[in-house]
C-alpha cells in the first residue's frame, strides 16, 4: 500500500515475494531484496525507527549499537498482563519473529529462604503457603512432609486422607487459574470467569476448614491445624457435582475451538529428553510425553491405592499442556471422590506433644500440658541433627524441600527446589524463533508462579 | 538406600570420595571439589547410573557449625530409568569459593548455579552466565552466608538492561540471521 | 416550583416532595462524584493478593458494581493503581515508573500487608511498604485481605474522594502550580 505523498510510486517499490516461515506456520510476510545504492527503499522512508525505552534507562549502548537499527527491542513486563506479575524479557525483533530473547526474574525474591532460617521449624509453614500461592496447601504438605521425614514419624491415616483430599482440590485450583488466565491472555476471556467460579466454590471449603480462603497454612507438623469440620464430606460431594460442569463448560468452548488450536498447536514443542535435560517435571514434562509423576513414581499418603491414572501428551506444545492439565483436574476429581469414600476416623495429629500441640483442655488443666504447649511455642519443635530431601507432587511438578537441621527448633537451612525455576530456565533459547504473540500463549501455559520461582 | 548405585561411584571415584552415608534413606556422597565435574559427568553418562535429572543445586553455609570447609554445593540427582535418588555434596573452602559448573552435563544447572553464586558467593566456572539472579544487581553481598544481616537492603535506582547477556559473537549471529539486513 | 434552587430550599418553600430531575450542585461536587464512580483500576499485581484481586473482579465479587470494570493494564488509560502484592527492591523503580506515568487525577490503593508494610517479609530484598517510593490514599491490611476487605478500601476511596479531600497528585499539581508561578532567581 502507497499513500498518496510517499516518496515511491506502485511501479518504484522494491519486488516482494512472501516466503513461508521455516517454523512452519503463516508467512511471517514479506522479504525485501536489498537495493543497492542510496535510492533504496530505506533512504525512501527514512531509517527504520529505533524503538528504545529512553524512558527506563540511558541505553547508550543500544543507540551506538548497528544491531538496533535492525531489530526492535521491545521489552516486555514486569509489569505486564501476560506475564502474570513480574517476568521481564527483553526481545530483539525482527518484525514479529524473535532473534533473541534475555528473561529476568527476581522481582518477587521474597527471602524465603533466609526468613525460614530466622523462625522456628512450624512457623515456617505461613511463608510455605506464599510460594506456590495457587494451590498453598500442597506446599504446606510438602514441607509438613519434609520435616516429618526428618523426625521420623508417620502421622496418622485420617491425616494422611485428609491432606490428599485438600491436597488434589489444591491442585484443581492450581489448574483452574492456570488454564484460565492462559485462555484470558488468548482472548478467550469467559473461560476465566467460569474458572474462578470453581475457584470461589473451592475456597468457601478451605475457608470452612481452616479460616482462610487462599493461605490456609493448614498442614502442621505431625498432622493438621485442626479436624475437619462437621459438613465436610458433604461440602466436598458437593464440590464432586459442581467442579465438572465447569471443567466440561471450558472444554466445549475451547478444546476444539479453531482460533485456540492455531494458537497453540505446535507452539513451543519440547523433546522429552531435552524436558528432562532441563529438568522439567510435573504437566509441561507430562505433556512433553514423559510419565513421571511423583505420585505415580514414589507414591505417599496411598496414592497408590486410588485407581488413577497420568495423563501425558506428545508433542509437549502448548496444546498438549492445556488438554494434560485439563484431564489432570478430572483425575484429581477422582483420587478425591475415592478418597472421601473411605476417610477414616481417628485423630488427625500425632500423639506426640514435643511435636504437635497438646489439646487446649490440657493446655489449661495438667502441667504436663502447659509446659508442653510453652515449649513448642517458645523452643519450637526439636528436629533432630540431618538433612533430608522430600518431595511432592506440587500443582507445577516436583516440590521439594532439602531441610537441614543442626539439631533445635530452628531451621539451619531450607531450600525449596522450586519446580518453576527449572521449567522457566530454557525460555530465553526456546523463545528464538517464536512470533511476539506466541509468548503470551507459551508465558501461561508454563504456569509459572513468581511466588516459587523466585522464593 | 540405593546400595548399587554407592559401589558404582566407589568403584570409579574411590580415592575422591569423602564419605558416604545414608541420611534418612537418602544417599548422600561427599567427593573432592576437582572430582566432582568428573562426577556428575558419570553420573549422568553410566548406564547403570542414568541419572539423567538433576533436579536441584543448592548449597549450604556451615559457618555456625564450624570445623568443615565452610560451603558445601549439594546436587540432587534423579534417575527416571531406576528411580533412585543420589545427593552430591562436595565442600568448598571460604578463600577460593569456586567450583566447576555442571552445565555441560545437563542444563538444568544453568540457573540452579547463578542462584548459588547470587545467594553464596560461590563462583561456577565455565558458566555462560555467571550473574545475579534473584537480587538486584545493585545487591552488594551475599544473602544467604549466616554472616549477612537478613534485613539489610540495597537499594535499586534503575532496573538492569541486560545487556551484558548477550556477547558481541552472539549479536554478530543474530545480524546474520535477520531476514532485512541494511546495506552496510 | 422554583427552579434553580436546591432542591432542601424549594421543598422548604412549597411542602412539596423536591422536584426530580434537576439539581443544582458545585461543579466540583460533580466532578468528584463521576471520578468515585468510574475508578479504573490498574492491578499492578506482583503476588498472593493480586489472585484475590482476581477475585474480586471475577463474577462473584463483582467490582463493575462499584463502576471499576475496565481493567487497564495500561497505566495511560487507568486512575486507580491496586498494588496487589509484594513490591521487592528490584521491582521498585518500576513501581515509580508506572505512577509516574499515570495520568492525573490518580488514586493508589495498597492491597494487602506486603505492601503496605512488607508484611511479614522483614528482608533483605523486600520493600517495607509501597510507600517509600509511591504515595498511598488507602491502605488495605490482609494476607490476602478478604475481597470483602478490598471492596471496602474501594468503598473508602470513593467516599475520600467524594468528601473533597486532596488526594497526592493534587497537592503535587498545586506545589508545582505554586513553584511555576513563584518568581525564578536570576541567574540559578
Amino acid at each position: 500500500m502507497v499513500f498518496k505523498d510517499a516518496a515511491l510510486t506502485p511501479e518504484e517499490l522494491p519486488k516482494t515475494t512472501p516466503v513461508p516461515n521455516p517454523h512452519g506456520r503463516m508467512p511471517t510476510g514479506v522479504t525485501w531484496e536489498p537495493l543497492e545504492g542510496p535510492a533504496g527503499a530505506t533512504a525512501a522512508f527514512g531509517p527504520r525507527p529505533m524503538h528504545v525505552e529512553r524512558h527506563l534507562v540511558d541505553d547508550e549502548s543500544l543507540q551506538t549499537d548497528p544491531l538496533a537499527e535492525h531489530l526492535m527491542v521491545i521489552n516486555i513486563g514486569p509489569s505486564h498482563p501476560a506475564m502474570h506479575g513480574t517476568f521481564r524479557l527483553k526481545c530483539w525483533l525482527d518484525g514479529e519473529t524473535i532473534v533473541k530473547a534475555i528473561p529476568e526474574i527476581g522481582y518477587l525474591h521474597r527471602c524465603f529462604e533466609k526468613m525460614s532460617e530466622l523462625h522456628p521449624w512450624q512457623e515456617v509453614i505461613p511463608y510455605t503457603d506464599r510460594l506456590n500461592y495457587m494451590s498453598p496447601f500442597l506446599n504446606n504438605v510438602g514441607y509438613a512432609m519434609a520435616v516429618e521425614k526428618l523426625l521420623g514419624i508417620e502421622i496418622p491415616k485420617r491425616a494422611q486422607r485428609i491432606r490428599v483430599i485438600l491436597g488434589e482440590l489444591s491442585r484443581i485450583m492450581d489448574h483452574f487459574v492456570c488454564v484460565g488466565t492462559n485462555l484470558v491472555d488468548l482472548g478467550a476471556l469467559t473461560n476465566f470467569w467460569y474458572m474462578f467460579r470453581g475457584r470461589e466454590e473451592i475456597y468457601s471449603l478451605l475457608e470452612h476448614v481452616s479460616g482462610a480462603r487462599m493461605m490456609v497454612s493448614y498442614g502442621r507438623i505431625g498432622g493438621l491445624m485442626r479436624d475437619v469440620h462437621a459438613g465436610f464430606e458433604d461440602e466436598v460431594r458437593a464440590l464432586l457435582t459442581s467442579l465438572p460442569k465447569y471443567i466440561d463448560d471450558v472444554d466445549k468452548l475451547i478444546t476444539n475451538n479453531r482460533i485456540f488450536i492455531d494458537r497453540a498447536r505446535g507452539v513451543h514443542a519440547i523433546s522429552a529428553a531435552d524436558a528432562i535435560d532441563w529438568g522439567w517435571t510435573g504437566p509441561c514434562l507430562r505433556a512433553a510425553g514423559v510419565p513421571y509423576d511423583v505420585r505415580k513414581a514414589h507414591p505417599y499418603y496411598d496414592y497408590d491405592q486410588f485407581d488413577w491414572q497420568i495423563p501425558v501428551g506428545t508433542t509437549g506444545d502448548v496444546y498438549d499442556r492445556y488438554l494434560v492439565r485439563m484431564e489432570e483436574m478430572r483425575q484429581s476429581l477422582s483420587i478425591v471422590e475415592q478418597a472421601i469414600d473411605d476417610l477414616p476416623d481417628g485423630p488427625v495429629n500425632v500423639d506426640d506433644w514435643t511435636i504437635s500441640p497438646p489439646p487446649k483442655d490440657r493446655v489449661y488443666n495438667t502441667i504436663e500440658g502447659m509446659v508442653a504447649h510453652f515449649k513448642l511455642t517458645f523452643e519450637g519443635v526439636q528436629v533432630p541433627a540431618g538433612e533430608v530431601y522430600s518431595y511432592t507432587e506440587g500443582g507445577n511438578g516436583e516440590l521439594g524441600f532439602y531441610l537441614v537441621s543442626e539439631g533445635g527448633g530452628q531451621p539451619y537451612r531450607i531450600h525449596c527446589r522450586a519446580p518453576c525455576f527449572a521449567i522457566y530456565q530454557n525460555i530465553g533459547p526456546s523463545l528464538e524463533g517464536c512470533m511476539l504473540s506466541d509468548i503470551v500463549a507459551i508465558v501461561g501455559s508454563l504456569n509459572v508462579i513468581a511466588g516459587e520461582l523466585d522464593r | 538406600m540405593a546400595e548399587f548405585v554407592a559401589e558404582n561411584l566407589r568403584r570409579s571415584f574411590g580415592d575422591a570420595l569423602e564419605r558416604v552415608s545414608d541420611e534418612h534413606g537418602d544417599l548422600t556422597v561427599w567427593v573432592d571439589r576437582a572430582r566432582v565435574h568428573d562426577l556428575l559427568e558419570h553420573c549422568k553418562r553410566d548406564p547403570e547410573l542414568d541419572f539423567s535429572f538433576c533436579m536441584d543445586v543448592t548449597a549450604v553455609d556451615y559457618l555456625s557449625l564450624g570445623g568443615r570447609p565452610r560451603f558445601a554445593v549439594v546436587y540432587h540427582l534423579y534417575s527416571l530409568t531406576t528411580g533412585k535418588r543420589v545427593r552430591v555434596k562436595t565442600g568448598v573452602p571460604e578463600d577460593d569459593p569456586v567450583v566447576a559448573t555442571a552445565v555441560d552435563v545437563w542444563k538444568s544447572t544453568d540457573w540452579f548455579e547463578r542462584e548459588v553464586y547470587d545467594m553464596f558467593g560461590i563462583r561456577f566456572e565455565g558458566h555462560p552466565n555467571m550473574k545475579r539472579i534473584l537480587c538486584h544487581r545493585d545487591f552488594q553481598g551475599h544473602a544467604l552466608r549466616k554472616d549477612y544481616p537478613a534485613d539489610l537492603r540495597w537499594k535499586l535506582l534503575r532496573p538492569d538492561d541486560l545487556l551484558d547477556e548477550i556477547s558481541s559473537d552472539e549479536m554478530q549471529r543474530i545480524r546474520a540471521r535477520v531476514s532485512h539486513p541494511l546495506s552496510e | 416550583m422554583k427552579a434553580g434552587l436546591p432542591p432542601e430550599r424549594a421543598a422548604a418553600d412549597s411542602g412539596a416532595p423536591p422536584p426530580e430531575g434537576v439539581f443544582t450542585t458545585t461543579l466540583d461536587k460533580m466532578v468528584r462524584w463521576a471520578r468515585a464512580g468510574s475508578l479504573w483500576p490498574l492491578p499492578f499485581g506482583t503476588a498472593c493478593c493480586a489472585i484475590e484481586f482476581m477475585s474480586v473482579v471475577s463474577s462473584h465479587y463483582d467490582l463493575a458494581r462499584f463502576g471499576a470494570e475496565v481493567v487497564r493494564f495500561s497505566p495511560r488509560q487507568s486512575d486507580m493503581m491496586i498494588v496487589a502484592g509484594t513490591v521487592v527492591d528490584k521491582q521498585a523503580p518500576i513501581l515509580k515508573l508506572i505512577y509516574e506515568q499515570m495520568c492525573a487525577p490518580k488514586w493508589v490503593i495498597s492491597m494487602g500487608v506486603c505492601a503496605s508494610s512488607g508484611g511479614f517479609y522483614r528482608a533483605y530484598h523486600v520493600m517495607q511498604g509501597i510507600d517509600e517510593v509511591v504515595p498511598v490514599d488507602v491502605y488495605v491490611p490482609g494476607c490476602p485481605p478478604t475481597p470483602e476487605g478490598l471492596i471496602y478500601a474501594i468503598m473508602k476511596l470513593q467516599e475520600k474522594i467524594e468528601s473533597g479531600q486532596p488526594s497526592h497528585w493534587q497537592v503535587e499539581a498545586e506545589r508545582r502550580a505554586a513553584s511555576d508561578r513563584a518568581p525564578q532567581p536570576v541567574g540559578a
